[in-house]
């Protein structure tokens, strides 16, 4: 379950950011999850929650973002939406598809609350 | 409440040390591979029988990635290959980080052109994490059924090469060689596909010509 590396991970970096801005609670964490990552959202979710409880990061909400496999023909830059998998051009019929969407694995932003504010 | 905006890749610093294994590997003009598959695939027994047939023309060394034993790294010792084992624990892939300490034993071996890596048995995990190898390896066997790729996209996509192993057992199967591959090549149309029974040794020759040929560059 890499899931677990991925939400020490992420973890690292929110705690990172909270250091550099003087955050001291985090409310919740948006992050965004392409459909071709091999990453199961409800698996994260599950591991983000073990991770954080006990924690001063505890009861932070996580908003995961799902972003569908997209791609552009490398024929005739026709963009489309990949449905299973596998991709062919509908305008051309060419199968040079390229990725443009679909393998992010990144934090968006996150809601904290300042000791100064 | 503060909002802070981001853009952060969670993998971020296994990316950054991808990058620096495979300078480095560049570098001492190593040609490496990372060998990924469901356990018992036969990435050991493609790699004994890789070394029987390379050993004496290109340089080799092995990281052999497990959960738990060294019992894979003892089987390629006896292959009279150096080898290196990185026991990962809990942690159901390698990752860049533990490929970084092994790159320096790597680099005091001689004549090493080719530096093959095996991944912990898993098709989902290692697919996430780039060590800096120059290709990513599929390995699947006759006896998984001919749809993998179609459950694993993430892996086959990455992968430039796929084996597809264990030929000698296709006709006690309903396995079909051909639709594995097109449905191989549905997910990814730039994989390279080579299919191979370590048993009856079809496809090692073309496989060993491959690796050698992009070991010399
Ligand atoms: N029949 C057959 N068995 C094979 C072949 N290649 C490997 N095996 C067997 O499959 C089992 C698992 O192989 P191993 O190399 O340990 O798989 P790994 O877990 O992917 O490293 C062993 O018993 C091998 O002898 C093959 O081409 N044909
Ligand atoms: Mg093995
Ligand atoms: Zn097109």
């Amino acid at each position: 379950m890499h899931e677990l590396s991925i939400a020490r991970s992420m973890l690292d970096i929110v705690r990172e950011q909270m250091a550099r801005h003087g955050a001291e609670k985090l409310r919740s964490l948006k992050i965004r999850v392409g459909e071709m990552t091999a990453v199961e959202p409800q698996a994260l979710l599950f591991c983000f929650e073990a991770c954080t409880k006990d924690t001063p990061l505890e009861g932070a909400a996580l908003d995961i973002e799902v972003v569908p496999l997209a791609g552009r023909c490398e024929e005739c830059g026709t963009e489309m939406r990949i449905e299973g998998y596998s991709a062919q051009c509908p305008a051309c019929r060419s199968a040079s598809v390229e990725h443009i969407s679909g393998h992010e694995l990144a934090i968006v932003s996150m809601e904290v609350d300042k000791t100064d504010a | 409440m503060h909002d802070i905006a981001l853009d952060e890749k969670i993998l971020a610093k296994n990316d950054a040390l991808a990058r620096e294994n495979r300078e480095a590997l560049k570098r001492h003009g190593i040609f490496s591979i990372n060998m990924v598959s469901s356990p018992g695939s036969g990435k050991t027994t493609i790699i004994e029988k890789t070394a029987e047939r390379l050993r004496n023309r290109v340089g080799m060394a092995v990281i052999e990635g497990d959960m738990q034993t060294d019992l894979d790294a003892q089987r390629i010792a006896r292959c009279r290959i150096p080898v290196r084992q990185i026991t990962t624990g809990r942690a159901c892939h390698l990752d860049a980080h533990m490929v970084h300490h092994a790159l320096p034993w790597v680099f005091g071996l001689e004549n090493v052109r080719l530096l093959i890596i095996e991944n912990v048995g898993n098709m989902v995990c290692p697919a996430e994490y780039d060590l800096g190898e120059e290709m990513k390896v599929a390995v699947m066997s006759v006896t998984e059924g001919d749809d993998k790729p179609l459950k694993y996209p993430a892996l086959f996509h990455a992968a430039k090469a796929l084996l597809i192993n264990k030929t000698d057992l296709v006709r006690f199967t309903d396995f079909d060689l051909r639709r594995a591959e097109e449905n191989a090549l549905k997910v990814n149309p730039r994989l390279t596909v080579f299919t191979m029974s370590c048993t009856d040794g079809t496809g090692l020759g073309e496989w060993a010509a491959f690796l050698a040929a992009h070991s010399v560059q």
